[in-house]
């Protein structure tokens, strides 16, 4: 690919961004040279658990993190020297709820509203379809809102001055499925209006929801790809294994030499055997001479946390 | 098993002004289970949570805990149930084993109990290493199982569990997992809420909280079979789904 073709495609670049925090006498990595390019219009996901650099990542392109090297830019401004145009051009959601509990949320939304030298009636267009879900409680005081609401309210307020692109960090935390479910669909529908987004989370299943995804631990980026084409990518046979007696299956199968590696997935392991001639017959036969009851054994396509994982132990070795 | 029923709650209610946070709830919880506590965010869970631990009079309903009463004996539940949550409450500025005997003098171990278990824990944990260092510096997962193993340092009768699990990666999400069968084969009964509904498979049985009442109560294979579901994803939204009130 042509560079400067991908940057007119390009929404955000970052190149080889690193930082370093000192705590106490030691010194944490928290962004080991991360590069990943987002396109105009993508719904790009940074999938990782607590502590993988997620939320550092975004100060730095949010413009309120200076990082120690690398760099990095939003629809083509640099992210030091033209944060103020940036400042503009992003909407941003913080992890922490970090609206005004002592405004309602029609003060929080008109306060956000104005310092971007807006006004809601404006862009109103935009976050009609959210707005509409708490404006029964506009004069409610934001402290005062459910988990859910202010998290809409939030996304109102990052929204108000028509960003082109939408920082979300980890949005859906501690969420319910069924808030969490409404919140994906709430940025489907704002990526069909054009905006490009890009979000965090450590819900691994999110991943697929995203047009792609780069997975993150340990301030490094393990993977980037569609959803699908990260899964593609795990090359040994997968085996979904079950029996009567699960929790001593998993001691056998801690304990058994021919095994890579055994993970629980709700009513099943994941298995991953080291020779690939160990499949299907030599799994079921082993656990029949070890009394086992109920043997079910079957060949499954990897997950994203199968893959995760997978890219975890790879990235130790 | 049957006759070893360590949670046993009738009718339990709790009401805020007219509020009903928790609407006649009835469940068993036999020695040993791993018993998941699922429900949407304002279902009322973590109230019921804190009747249970003792913390919160409930306004009506019978419930034993341990064998001791909820209304008359709440000093007793408290000995003889562990807690832990996402906020975990070990002291970042103590080291590993100044937690582990921290936790053991508050639950009235004694000197001895304390230094076996202080060995024990160190070891079964894998911290050797570590175990003079300070809490803050470990990372999230460690913190997780260290915290865990704090909580069950008086061998309680029942753990409680409230989203212990939330923002770790996926193979130390797993291993906690192990440490919750480790405690369960021990004869730990574990009370355990989730948003990941992976886990609720790892469950012996389940409850799903809506609008303060328990909705249904099954084991996991049940559970997707009552409701004709393939996954316990799927049968979480179809309930909670139903849900009217919000947080």
């Amino acid at each position: 690919m042509v560079k400067s073709n991908s940057n007119n495609m390009s929404a955000v670049i970052v190149n080889n961004i690193s930082k370093k925090y000192k705590v106490e006498k030691s010194q944490v990595t928290a962004l080991n040279t991360v590069s990943f390019e987002v396109l105009k219009g993508e719904l790009f996901g940074i999938v990782g658990p607590d502590g993988s650099g997620k939320t550092s990542l975004f100060r730095v392109l949010t413009t309120l993190l200076l990082a120690d090297s690398g760099n990095a830019s939003i629809e083509g401004y640099d992210i030091v020297k033209d944060y103020k145009i940036i400042r503009k051009k992003l909407g941003y959601m913080p992890g922490r709820f970090s609206l005004y509990h002592d405004l309602t949320v029609e003060e929080n939304l008109s306060f956000f509203a104005t310092i971007f030298n807006t006004s809601i009636a404006e862009n109103y267009d935009l976050i009609k379809d959210i707005y509409q879900q708490i404006e029964p409680f506009k004069h409610r005081r934001a402290g005062k809102l459910s988990g859910g609401m202010k998290q809409k309210l939030a996304l109102c307020c990052a929204l108000i001055h028509k960003p082109s692109v939408l920082i979300l960090d980890e949005p859906t935390t501690g969420v319910d499925a069924v808030s969490r479910k409404e919140f994906w669909e709430m940025l489907q529908r704002l990526k069909a209006q054009g905006i490009t987004i890009l979000v965090s989370t450590p819900y691994m299943d999110e991943a697929s929801m995203c047009d792609r995804v780069a997975l993150m631990q340990n301030g490094q980026i393990l993977a980037i790809d569609k959803p699908d084409q990260i899964n593609l990518q795990f090359s040994k046979p997968l085996w979904a294994v079950k029996a009567a007696s699960m929790y001593s299956l998993l001691k056998t199968f801690k304990k058994w030499q021919a095994v890579e590696s055994c993970y629980s997935f709700g009513e099943y392991y994941h298995v991953v055997m080291k020779s690939d001639l160990n499949g299907n017959d030599a799994i079921k036969s082993y656990l029949l001479q070890q009394q086992f009851l109920d043997i079910e054994v079957h060949q499954i396509t990897a997950n994203i946390e199968d893959s995760f994982m997978a890219l975890m132990n790879k990235s130790h070795d | 098993m049957i006759n070893q029923n360590v949670i046993i709650a009738e009718g339990l209610t709790k009401i805020f002004g007219n509020f009903v946070a928790v609407d006649h709830i009835s469940f068993e919880v036999a020695k040993g289970e791993i018993f998941g506590f699922l429900g949407a965010n304002g279902a009322g869970k973590t109230t019921a949570m804190r009747m249970l631990c003792g913390l919160s009079t409930p306004s009506s309903g019978k419930a034993t805990v341990a064998g001791f009463d909820l209304f008359k004996d709440t000093e007793q539940i408290k000995k003889s149930i562990g807690y832990m949550s996402q906020k975990f409450s070990l002291y970042e500025d103590l080291t590993i084993r100044e937690n582990i005997q921290f936790y053991g003098g508050i639950y009235g171990l004694s000197k001895k109990q304390i230094q076996e278990k202080t060995t024990y824990l160190v070891e079964h944990l894998h911290l050797q290493n570590y175990q003079n260092s300070l809490v803050k510096s470990l990372p999230l997962g460690w913190k997780q199982k260290l915290a865990f193993s704090v909580a069950i340092v008086h061998d309680p009768a029942i753990v409680f569990l409230d989203e212990p699990t939330g923002g770790v990666d996926p193979v130390t999400r797993r291993e906690f997992w192990e440490l919750i069968y480790d405690a369960s084969e021990r004869g730990i009964t574990v009370f355990v809420t989730t948003h990941y509904m992976d886990e609720a498979e790892y469950c012996n049985r389940v409850s799903i909280m809506v609008d303060g009442r328990i909705e249904a109560l099954d084991t996991p294979q049940n559970l997707k079979k009552t409701f004709n579901s393939l996954s316990m994803d799927e049968v979480f939204l179809k309930l909670a789904r139903k849900a009217v009130r919000g947080e």
